[in-house]
């Protein structure tokens, strides 16, 4: 919307606030800031005890310091920053696609509830199947290629996208819609001003889920289907050799890979969405 | 042999005559059948609302009153039955509706401004005229809150005014109000109370007030329209005529203590029923 004239007069207790927030408080160091940070040192320590005691076969868990500094090197310019990069890409492109069909088309059918009770068994059932059940279809669709991994990815999470962004538009609030009909909109007026919008938190909500379902199948793609890059590959090759150094630190590749992720998506979600729970 | 091509497949029904109603009337509705899940809510229900005035309408709980409101704002399809608005059926009338639930009804992703000025873009009117109306709306409501802020970031009382400015921002012939108060502290509902009734002497704008408190009901009312339980019928229409502005005064004066009394009295009659 274009923008309005600017309002002069504040009322006192917006500025009360503002003053709030804005003025520099020095407050004493807080240790309870430090509380995330005590589960990941605790495993580290922990994790190195058992390998300093023996517990474990050195064959089967490497130190952890080690393991850390294969990451790390991997990562700063080594292979493993290719192979991290590859699964990026595919997952990123899969779920890219699966976007740009699954929102327009989930916002589509969302609109129209007859179109979409006609396909929500599909879109159900194809939505409880596990996408790696369908790698071998895809295998025979596809062929042994860097396609095929992204065609499944694009699949798992297209039907995540399409279901969440159609239970967002046919859970829009009902009073807003009758609020823009009765002020004389249309039927695409409706939509665009109101459905959409409602629509939006749910959809993302969707989004966040789809990233992760293409990163799981992309590396559980990687795994099986004849690759020759990507973490999934890298994983399972440091594995038939008993690397586990270099597996370790391609694991943890991957999860940082996946809460980033999340973490992005959620903070892209609160800037867009920004009336959402209030 | 000769056959009648394209002959009448049945005959029109003869259609009654429409009863216009008193000089001075905006709304007739004449017929108005609506059915809940098999069972009478409304059964040819006439009803003529007068012109520049407000109606409240009271009655026992689920009589339809917010329903009444709803199917002249076309919010709720009838089953039978026509309404019109000086003549004219809805599609050629300007409304405004105020809801109860503010929360509800103006829309988050907007600047509050921009969902007062979304009416004014829905009917087409240049970036100059929505300014100059919004400008005029400011004034009239002597609005001291910022309107650039997200609806969200406002309190109650400053949506709901919100809510308001947007259902009056058009010019609307009618403004519905389904219980417009019941979400609101006290404080917030007499300042509210007094804004619509300013803006209704400035404007003399068609008002129908749906309200399930008697006092506010008939405080704001020229016309206080008392329902009967489902099928609901109209138990009684009782004029009330004190000069506006209404003040705290107007609430102890024999003629309001004496509307109300009989407005209980006729609702006590029908809940008993």
């Amino acid at each position: 919307m274009p923008d309005n004239q600017s309002q002069p007069t504040r009322q006192p207790g917006w500025q009360a606030s503002q003053l709030a927030t804005g003025a520099i408080v020095r407050k004493p160091f807080e240790w309870g800031s430090l509380l995330p940070l005590l589960g990941p040192v605790l495993l580290f320590v922990i994790w190195d005890l058992v390998v300093r005691f023996g517990l474990v076969k050195a064959i089967l868990l490497p130190p952890p310091a080690d393991t850390l500094a294969t990451l790390l090197s991997g990562m700063l310019g080594g292979d493993l920053l290719q192979h991290f990069s590859v699964t990026l890409y595919r997952t990123l492109l899969a779920f890219g696609i699966a976007t740009a069909i699954g929102m327009p088309l989930g916002i589509l059918l969302g609109s129209n509830v007859r179109a979409y009770s006609s396909v929500e068994f599909l879109i159900d059932f194809f939505r409880s199947t596990p996408s790696s059940a369908l790698i071998p279809l895809f295998l025979l669709i596809f062929g042994i290629s860097d396609i095929n991994k992204v065609a499944i990815a694009t699949f798992g999470a297209f039907l995540i996208i399409i279901f969440n962004c159609a239970y967002g538009v046919i859970n829009a609030r009902k009073q807003r819609v009758a609020a823009a009909k009765v002020m004389g909109a249309n039927r695409w007026q409706i939509f665009k001003d109101v459905l959409f919008w409602e629509s939006l938190q749910p959809s993302f909500v969707g989004l966040r889920s789809a990233v992760s379902m293409a990163l799981v199948i992309v590396v559980v793609a990687e795994m099986f289907i004849g690759s020759e890059n990507g973490l999934g590959h890298k994983i399972i090759d440091a594995q038939q050799v008993m690397n586990t150094k270099i597996m370790y630190a391609s694991i943890i590749a991957a999860g940082v890979l996946g809460y980033t992720l999340n973490i992005l998506f959620l903070f892209l979600e609160r800037r867009i969405v920004h009336w959402s729970g209030r | 042999m000769s056959r009648i091509v394209n002959g009448p497949m049945f005959t029109e029904a003869p259609v009654a005559p429409f009863r216009p109603g008193p000089v001075g009337t905006h709304i007739t509705i004449r017929g108005l059948t609506k059915y809940f899940a098999g069972w009478p809510l409304y059964e040819n229900f006439d009803l003529n609302i007068p012109k520049g005035k407000i109606v409240s309408i009271f009655g026992p709980n689920g009589c339809g009153k917010s329903t009444l409101i709803n199917m002249i704002a076309g919010l709720i399809p009838i089953d039978a039955g026509e309404i019109l608005f000086d003549g004219k059926s809805l599609k050629d009338t300007r409304i405004g509706y105020v809801f109860q639930n503010y929360r509800e009804a103006l829309f988050p992703w907007w600047r509050t401004i921009d969902n007062i000025a979304y009416p004014l873009k829905l009917m087409g009117k240049s970036k100059a005229e929505v300014d100059r109306r919004l400008a005029e709306l400011v004034a009239s409501f002597d609005v001291k809150f910022d309107l650039n802020r997200y609806p969200y970031e406002l309190s109650g009382g400053q949506q709901q005014t919100a809510s308001i400015m947007r259902a009056l921002a058009p010019e609307p012939e009618v403004l519905f109000l389904d219980e417009p108060f019941s979400a609101l502290d006290f404080e917030m509902t007499l300042f509210i109370r007094e804004k619509l009734q300013e803006v209704f002497m400035q404007t003399h704008t068609t008002m129908m007030l749906v309200s399930h408190d008697l006092e506010e009901a008939v405080y704001l009312a020229d016309q206080v329209l008392l329902l009967t339980k489902r099928p609901t019928t109209i138990s009684d229409i009782l004029e009330y005529s004190d000069a506006r502005p209404r003040t705290i005064q107007t609430l102890t004066s024999p003629s309001f203590i004496e509307t109300k009394k009989l407005s209980l009295e006729i609702f006590q009659r029908e809940v008993r029923k």
